[in-house]
């Protein structure tokens, strides 16, 4: 993880509370400290978002998940402030973006940020080409200029030939291409995503959770992506922040999700993932018995269970998992069986 | 389709219901209650019949009516002194009057120093042609071409034009006021939330109350007809336009403010070109409503085709009031069929194949080359300018012959029909208009108030009754109770007409889609069609009689009773149906217990809006015999003692009005209530 790089955005103790006096909650510590429910019957407020903080590396892809409701579209709409922040400092390239005026916030959505919506959001009376060029239309680019430039992103999100539709001719995967290309078309620095493609049926959804991966690669931005699947969230995260109630619940690797849960509400929440899939080595190895034999074969502890299974159940050993030639643990049949047999049973 | 409705149901239903989930005792038997209040009204009406009835002479005037008078007096004395009117009411005249001259003076009447209109009938064809094909398609433009043709023919083409130009002046101002402020409730809920009460009581104000005051203020004449117009056709404009802003997706929006648009970007960018459509159909709505009260402006003087139908309407010619009731409507279709067009335009462009978007602006500069010299051709010579009559005609060259072909209908049908339509009117007034105007007219004032207040307690809610209380304590104090209550019957009889109506065609309708594709043109062509022809026909056959009113005032409100409870009918889910249907349910019973308690809402609306509707049509057919209010409110136009008086008839509708809206609203409330729970 490029986690010693300084961070593009970073976030601390923010809050976003709805309702009448929202800025008396998070200064109080006993309101703060309320339920969901309780708050509202004291104060009629809801916290979307309690007291959050992390920091964003440069080029990672930082997932937000969670179940619905727990805030995670608040979060991310405070980031680009769609939704202004309660309390709380929130930081973008070292630069204070609660004191941004009107004016430069709108130049930094303009430059640096873009969002793609789960509705799309497309403008209907607008021809692709239309819709992908007004981002830079309402920056004052010119028309050549911007038609090129849209046309160029519109090739990326692999819709050329459908520049001259209207969105409503095209089936929703396409026009949540059409609403990557928007996004993409200003060159920002970081794209927010908010569940782009919770409206899209399972086949067209993978295609483009396979697109986003390959655009990353291709232009390597910074993505902040909000989905409360699990899978895709362990497909395209760097690293995973778990929301309940407004609360971050837990932040870490998939691997460290799955391998070492919060609590029962993560651990639920990743029951049903294959996890001979996420986890690795590291997770289930343990430390030699005196009778173990330790002349099995050797693998690094980043291997994943599933790519370590057939070697494991092939010896008669169990395996050693070695870092720079120090023995950290071994791996046998049992903790191998352990991870597939909880699989078989979640499912 | 122009549909007013859309526009007037568009509001939110009424105040929540006050009645509790256990309610009170006689929650449980609304109707048997409702049975016993009017069992103990006709007992009472027995023993105090004709006593505490609060009648007054239809030429005698009260003391409030006579101060009325004097305080018009005092306003007359003072128009050019009082700061209120050099500073408000006589600029805003002045520029409304500079506004209609010059538009009247463009295309009817003599102006700018010339014997005729800037441009003669030619150039008004031609523009309108253009102007029709341009914003819509060829077919409206040739119909456009065709009736204002068809006008001239009927030797009616100034009062057309008289008509057409007093309405783009009330449109004009109205959309200049509405759409910003459409816009406006658009974008903030406060806005919204102060304007939707005060819209909402502008729509339910029959459109016939407000003309004598506004000529109180702006004089009699084309300024006061202007506004009166404005005051009814400005909330379809502010309603859809603000519909149409909240319509448009929340994504849509917060994508664009996301990319960094100004807020006059999102504006002029995003909302405004996706609200298009429906912007464009509050205009339409406009214009409708527009044509509308500019033709019953004739009222109070305004020019135009309203004043042919108005005067052939007092002397009874029928073929007259045909000739001109058709310019009407034929008015009405065009300035529909042409925005119509205008608002599908978006998709037809959309279709367009790139050769044709390349051809277009050439063909629109040849048509607009073409327009031109029309016009040159109108403005220079005097057979393109004014439109030729032939010797010895009155009407132009077809005219007298459709004035001629309707007397001719109607002296047959005189002849031939007498005995059905006279024995129609005589059994429906002896046995259902009679007794009730009786039991209303008859009854001590005080035995009908207590009864209106427990039911609309019942029907409704306490608000409900409050309010009634009020309303009929206000129609005391107008002192015009008895006409109030005689009208109030012809309402209440015009209402369950037509909700029978309603109910009858719109359980058909909604069960039957080919029944619904059949009638729902005619509906929309009927309810396009300004309220003042419906007098005509049944002038022609019932002659001038409280019955012709009600008829006209039946079939005026049934459309869009008749449209309410086809959709409230088509709205119940067809999961229910369908259980219902494997349940073993006869047709019948579908119907009774199955679509209709389902479709309920949609019954209580349909009677609310067929109250104001018959309400507006009911005062109107003053004009033509049926007494009561209507006629004091018409009186007050034309002799100035009977002005107080007018005015006050004018306060006691409103008030019948408010009251009869209040408490169904409330009554749609309750059922709506119920159905929740
Ligand atoms: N404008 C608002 N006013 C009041 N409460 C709001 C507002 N927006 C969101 N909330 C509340 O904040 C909480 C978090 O909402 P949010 O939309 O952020 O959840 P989410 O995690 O994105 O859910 P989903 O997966 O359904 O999109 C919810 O309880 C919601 O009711
Ligand atoms: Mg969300």
């Amino acid at each position: 993880m490029p986690g010693d790089l300084s961070p593009v955005i970073s976030v601390r103790d923010l809050w976003k509370v709805f309702g009448p006096k929202a800025e008396a909650v998070p200064k109080s510590e006993e309101l703060s400290a309320l339920g969901r429910r309780e708050l509202m019957d004291r104060t009629g407020c809801t916290a979307a978002v309690r007291d959050v903080s992390f920091d964003i590396a440069p080029g990672e892809v930082f997932v937000v998940m969670g179940l619905s409701g727990s805030g995670k579209s608040t979060l991310v709409r405070c980031l680009n402030r769609l939704i202004e922040p309660t309390s709380g400092t929130l930081t973008f390239e070292g630069e204070d973006l609660l004191a941004a005026d009107a004016a430069r916030l709108r130049e930094l959505r303009r430059l640096k940020f873009s969002m793609v919506f789960q509705h799309f959001g497309l403008l209907p009376h607008r021809r692709v080409v239309e819709n992908v060029a007004y981002g830079l239309e309402i920056r004052g680019m010119g028309k050549t200029e911007r038609t090129k430039k849209a046309m160029e992103v519109i090739e990326l999100v692999g819709l050329l030939g459908y520049e001259k539709s209207y969105p409503d001719q095209l089936s929703g995967g396409m026009q949540q291409r059409v609403g990557l290309a928007r996004a993409l078309a200003g060159d920002p620095d970081v794209l927010f995503f908010d569940e782009p493609f919770s409206a899209l049926d399972p086949l067209i959804r993978r295609d483009m959770q396979n697109e986003v991966i390959r655009l990353h690669h291709e232009v390597g931005k910074t993505m902040v992506f909000i989905t409360h699947d699990l899978s895709e969230a362990l497909k395209l995260g760097d690293r995973i922040l778990i929301m309940r109630d407004g609360k971050m619940i837990q932040t870490g690797t998939g691997d460290e999700l799955v391998g070492a849960p919060a609590d029962d509400y993560v651990r639920d929440f990743v029951s049903d993932v294959n996890r001979s899939h996420v986890l690795t080595l590291r997770w289930i190895m343990r430390p030699p018995r005196p009778d173990d034999p330790l002349d099995g074969p050797v693998l690094s502890r980043d291997v994943l269970v599933h790519e370590a299974t057939r070697v494991v159940l092939d010896s008669d050993k169990p395996i050693r998992v070695m870092e720079n030639g120090e023995l950290l643990g071994v791996v046998g049949n049992e903790e191998i069986l352990g991870v597939i047999a909880a699989v078989t049973e979640g499912s | 389709m122009a549909v007013l409705e859309a526009a007037k149901t568009t509001r939110p239903p009424a105040a929540p219901p006050a009645a509790t989930p256990t309610g009170p005792v006689w929650a449980a038997h609304r109707g048997a209650v409702v049975a016993g209040v009017i069992a103990v009204w006709v007992v009472l009406w027995a023993l105090l019949r004709n006593r505490f009835t609060l009648t007054l002479d239809t030429a005698s005037t009260t003391d409030l009516h006579l101060r009325i008078n004097d305080v018009r007096d005092s306003i007359d004395a003072g128009r050019n002194s009082n700061p209120l009117f050099l500073y408000v009411f006589n600029e805003i005249r002045l520029v409304i009057d500079a506004l209609t001259n010059a538009i009247s003076g463009l295309i009817a009447q003599p102006a700018f120093g010339r014997p005729v209109p800037l441009l003669g009938w030619l150039g008004v064809v031609a523009v309108v042609m253009f102007v029709a094909w341009a914003l819509g398609n060829g077919r409206v433009s040739l119909l456009a071409g065709a009736v204002f043709v068809f006008f001239g023919l009927q030797g009616l083409w100034t009062q057309a034009m008289d008509t057409l130009a007093l309405t783009l002046a009330a449109v004009l101002v109205s959309l200049l006021i509405g759409i910003p402020l459409g816009v406006w409730a658009g974008l903030s809920d406060r806005v919204n939330r102060v304007l939707t009460p005060v819209l909402d009581f502008m729509q339910t104000m029959p459109t016939f109350v407000y003309l004598a005051p506004l000529t109180l203020f702006f004089l009699i004449g084309p300024a006061s007809a202007v506004i009166a117009t404005l005051i009814y056709a400005a909330p379809p404009a502010i309603r859809i336009t603000a519909h149409g802003i909240r319509s448009v997706a929340p994504a849509t929006v917060e994508a664009s403010v996301a990319l960094g648009s100004t807020p006059r970007q999102t504006l002029f960018r995003v909302l405004l070109p996706v609200a298009r459509r429906t912007i464009v159909l509050g205009i339409n709505q406009t214009i409708m409503a527009a044509l509308s009260m500019v033709t019953i402006a004739a009222l109070i003087d305004a020019p135009g085709l309203g004043q042919n139908v108005l005067k052939a309407l007092q002397t009874l010619d029928v073929g007259t009031a045909f000739n001109a009731g058709m310019s009407i409507v034929l008015m009405a279709i065009v300035l529909d069929r042409v925005t119509t067009a205008m608002s599908e335009r978006v998709e037809v462009a959309r279709l367009m194949t790139p050769q044709a978007i390349a051809r277009r602006p050439y063909l629109l500069g040849a048509g607009a080359v073409a327009t031109l010299v029309c016009v040159y051709l109108s403005y220079t010579f005097a057979n393109y300018a004014v439109f030729p009559t032939p010797e010895g005609t009155s009407l132009g060259y077809i005219g007298d012959d459709i004035a001629g072909a309707a007397d001719a209908v109607k002296d047959w049908a005189q002849s031939n029909l007498t005995f059905f339509t006279q024995t129609w009117k005589d059994v429906s007034t002896a046995w259902f208009l009679d007794p009730v105007e009786h039991l209303l007219v008859e009854s001590p004032w005080f035995v009908v108030v207590a009864v209106a207040v427990v039911l609309s307690l019942v029907i409704g809610n306490v608000r409900a009754a409050v309010t009634t209380a009020v309303c009929l304590a206000v129609v005391i104090g107008t002192g015009l109770w008895s006409d109030t209550m005689t009208t109030l019957a012809a309402v209440l009889v015009a209402t369950v007409l037509t909700v029978l109506i309603g109910v009858l065609v719109g359980v058909w309708m909604g069960r039957s889609r080919g029944a619904d594709r059949a009638i729902r043109p005619v509906l929309d062509a009927a309810q396009v069609m300004p309220s003042f022809v419906y007098l005509i026909p049944f002038v022609a056959l019932f002659g001038a009689t409280r019955f012709t009113a009600i008829v006209a005032a039946v079939v005026y409100s049934a459309p869009i009773a008749i449209k309410l409870v086809a959709d409230g009918i088509r709205n119940v889910s067809a999961t229910t149906v369908e259980a219902a249907l494997s349940a073993g349910t006869s047709t019948l019973q579908m119907i009774r217990k199955v679509q209709l308690p389902m479709a309920r809402e949609a019954l209580v609306l349909a009677t609310n809006q067929g109250l104001i509707y018959v309400l507006s049509m009911v005062v109107i057919g003053g004009l033509i015999g049926a007494g009561a209010l209507g006629y004091d409110v018409v009186a007050g136009f034309r002799q100035s003692t009977y002005f107080g008086k007018g005015l006050a008839a004018g306060l006691a509708i409103v008030m019948l009005g408010v009251m009869l809206d209040r408490v169904t609203q409330a009554a749609s409330g309750r059922t709506g209530g119920a159905k929740r729970r």
